[in-house]
């Protein structure tokens, strides 16, 4: 099971390694992770994205708690929840058919082009990872330059919150 | 108040009680050592090898009831010290080691006896600290000493760059007496509802066993512990690390469990209905064959880390909190309700466990030309009353220590558990002594082991510290060879320890006492003479039967009904 792990964390040098030597120590397999200050400067918030079983899942939550800097963690899985990737991807665009094509399609997905030069786009888009995906899929022939992911992001719904 | 960091640091020890550091200087700490010689509260012992540092400050630790405290320098210093840490961690053991690191400003230069500590030390401490302000020291050895101490303890590292010791440089300090920490909240006391429902479950028990660790002796849960164990009449098991525990002695005792378990420790486990794990972790030489472990019975599990709790077993009723907590209040509702297991039942299960005793699963051959090592143990176990501090190394030695010298009391028996670390065994009974004095304290290793921390018997003449080494020398690396004997066709493959030095004569040349002894009829002799030097430490040789294995044995991929057993044991 793919679970989303939103983690509050002493904003201290060093935490991140702590997080990521605990996954690559107990082989647990991290599908993407993300990492920023909160409004709080002492506290960073990452959201982890994981699979594995139940009892997997279990132990990597409890693991995680067990560091020192992990000050709150919630698994969003467990309900409720938003999540939002950012990507930006630079795909090839030269003649006017393919420049159309694309400018459609990121309508679509309600992209935004912010860059554009004779050769290529770069689109903006934000979304559900799953989302993410089936843009990269209808873009079928057009040629991709580059992608960049941000890793997924999440918050619980609702009244619902991490905090302090 | 205003002091530089160095000073702040040697106060902070003092302040908190810290009577005796073991270390070793070098470039980076040489503040604090200038500091530590101009005092005379700590007591600063001084090794002849990090490593050893970090094993005198372990045998310190778990015979003191306080944290061991390691100081070495930076580069070499730490990477030497990392496999005591280790060693500690994987016990659990509270100790606080102070790294020195180059100066903050060529950090990350690759300067000279760099090396990345906190990098380095991550996965193998509970947690560490890299102090880049002296203001900060104070409140981050606090820290320190607070992490490693609660909650289920370990080593803290905490690195320390050498500007950051500089005399020059004063701050203000004060001791903080007590510390709290946003992101670290130990649970203490078990769940009541969790608590009530593994008393209902143990009182519904037909074959009940208690599966006791580590976590009871760190937890000085020893007389709660003892004391369920006899409300309920039922019998009771222990891991390497919770021996003593529970006094060994006692009818009530079933002997170790796991690989070198005793039969009727391991047949237990095989048939019980319950089993009530007490601050043990389901570690895979206690388990066996996972899928195969205790295929009946309901399990509780009183662990203070919840990380224990399912990791490879499942777990019916966990109670997360300190051992001694949730077991004097499970004591109160067992008291209160006044009720008791089934008593023909339990009368059954104690005829059944009678049977598999009668087995006589540690016999070994008493009528053999050459010393039995199990015979040695079990007269130094006679002649001591059963009442010194063991340490071992890790090998055959090792389990005949824990099968043959019966443990009465807690923190008795010290010994690499969890990592398994050959050259433990003298340093930490180097630890011993010091936590200790006065006290019998004996080492028993072997040729092999003892020759990876041989170093320290220089140190063991400067503080005139009378340990009592026992080698068992049997020329082998004898685990190895029995490996390679059963499971490798006997192909002895690098397990031949040639070319062994005269350990006679090399004690003596470290100014102790050796002693040399072939003959069966000599051991408890030599025992005697050498624990009536009660000044001297003796370096007693004893010359072993070379083909003596450790019975019994679950092999790898077994279940604990399935055990190797010794020759000499009565089949049934
Ligand atoms: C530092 C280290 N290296 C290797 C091992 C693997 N090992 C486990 S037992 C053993 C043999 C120990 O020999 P000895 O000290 O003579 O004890 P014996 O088994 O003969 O009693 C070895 C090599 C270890 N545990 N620790
Ligand atoms: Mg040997």
């Amino acid at each position: 099971m793919r679970h989303i792990i939103s983690i509050l964390i002493e904003n201290e040098a060093g935490a991140l390694s702590r997080v990521a030597g605990l996954f690559s120590a107990r082989g647990y397999n991290i599908e993407s992770l993300s990492v920023a200050p909160t409004e709080d400067a002492s506290l960073s918030r990452m959201t982890l994205v994981t699979r594995g079983s139940e009892e997997i899942v279990e132990q990597i939550t409890k693991q995680l708690n067990k560091l020192v800097d992990v000050v709150k963690l919630l698994d969003l899985t467990e309900g409720a929840h938003i999540e939002r990737e950012m990507m930006l991807i630079k795909v090839r665009a030269t003649d006017s058919s393919e420049r159309d094509e694309i400018k459609r399609l990121a309508d679509i997905y309600r992209g935004n082009i912010i860059d554009v030069s004779k050769t290529s786009y770069v689109i903006e888009l934000t979304g559900h990872n799953g989302k993410l995906d089936s843009f990269i899929q209808s873009l079928g022939d057009i040629p991709i330059l580059e992608t960049v992911r941000c890793g997924s992001m999440g918050i619980p719904r609702g009244e619902k919150s991490l905090h302090l | 108040m205003e002091l530089s960091g160095a000073e702040i640091l040697v106060q902070f020890l003092k302040d908190e009680g810290v009577e005796c550091v073991f270390g070793y200087p070098g470039g980076s700490v040489l503040h604090i050592y200038d500091e530590l010689y101009k005092q005379e509260d700590i007591k600063h012992v001084l090794v002849r090898h990090e490593q050893a540092a970090a094993h005198a400050a372990d045998g310190y630790a778990r015979t003191s009831g306080k944290l061991g405290v390691v100081l070495v320098t930076s580069g070499p210093g730490v990477t030497n010290a990392v496999t005591g840490i280790a060693t500690a961690y994987m016990d659990s053991i509270p100790m606080v080691v102070i790294t020195g690191q180059v100066p903050t400003a060529v950090i990350g230069s690759d300067a000279f006896q760099e090396v990345d500590t906190v990098g380095i030390t991550r996965p193998c401490s509970k947690h560490n600290f890299l102090v880049k302000d002296a203001r900060d020291i104070a409140i981050t050895l606090k820290k320190a000493f607070h992490l490693a101490t609660t909650g289920r303890p370990g080593p803290v590292v905490v690195d320390i760059p050498k500007d950051v010791t500089d005399p020059n440089v004063k701050v203000p300090y004060s001791y903080l007496e007590t510390i709290s920490m946003r992101s670290y909240h130990p649970k203490v006391k078990g769940n009541a509802r969790q608590i009530r429902r593994a008393v209902q479950l143990i009182l519904s028990a037909k074959r009940p066993v208690i599966y006791s660790g580590g976590g009871v002796i760190l937890s000085g849960a020893a007389n709660s512990l003892t004391e369920i164990t006899r409300v309920l009449n039922i019998p009771v098991t222990s891991t390497l690390m919770g021996l003593g525990g529970y006094p060994a002695a006692d009818r009530q005792f079933l002997g170790m469990l796991g690989m070198h378990g005793t039969y009727e420790a391991n047949m237990a486990m095989h048939e019980c209905d319950v089993l009530i794990a007490i601050g043990a972790r389901f570690d895979d030489r206690v388990t066996g064959k996972i899928e195969k472990f205790c295929p009946d019975a309901k399990i509780v599990h009183i662990d203070i880390d919840p990380a224990s709790i399912s990791k490879t077993v499942k777990v019916d009723v966990p109670i997360v909190g300190d051992v001694d907590s949730v077991l004097a209040e499970m004591l109160q509702l067992l008291r209160s309700t006044g009720s008791e297991l089934n008593p023909v039942e339990l009368k059954q299960w104690w005829a059944l466990i009678d049977k598999w005793r009668a087995t006589d699963c540690l016999a070994y051959d008493h009528d053999s030309d050459l010393i039995k090592p199990q015979f040695v143990v079990e007269k130094l176990w006679e002649i001591t009353g059963g009442d010194a501090f063991i340490s071992t190394d890790v090998g055959q030695h090792q389990m005949w220590a824990a099968q043959f010298y019966k443990f009465d009391k807690p923190s008795r028996f010290v010994t690499s558990g969890g990592l398994g670390t050959m050259g433990f065994g003298l340093p930490a009974a180097m630890g011993i002594q010091f936590a200790n004095p006065g006290a019998d304290v004996a080492c028993i290793t072997g040729e092999g082991s003892i020759q990876m921390c041989i170093q320290e018997l220089s140190t063991c003449f400067q503080y005139m510290l009378p340990l009592k080494i026992i080698n068992l020398n049997n020329r082998y690396l004898g685990m190895v060879r029995q490996w390679q004997e059963f499971f490798y066709g006997s192909r002895y493959s690098h397990s031949y320890m040639d070319a062994l030095p005269d350990f006679v004569k090399l004690a003596e040349s470290y100014g102790h006492v050796g002693m040399y002894i072939e003959k069966p009829a000599d051991v408890e002799g030599a025992l005697k003479e050498a624990f009536a030097l009660k000044d001297r430490l003796v370096f007693l040789d004893f010359i072993t039967d070379q083909t003596e294995n450790v019975y019994p044995m679950i092999a790898a991929g077994k279940a604990h009904h399935e055990m190797e057993m010794s020759p000499k044991s009565v089949l049934i």
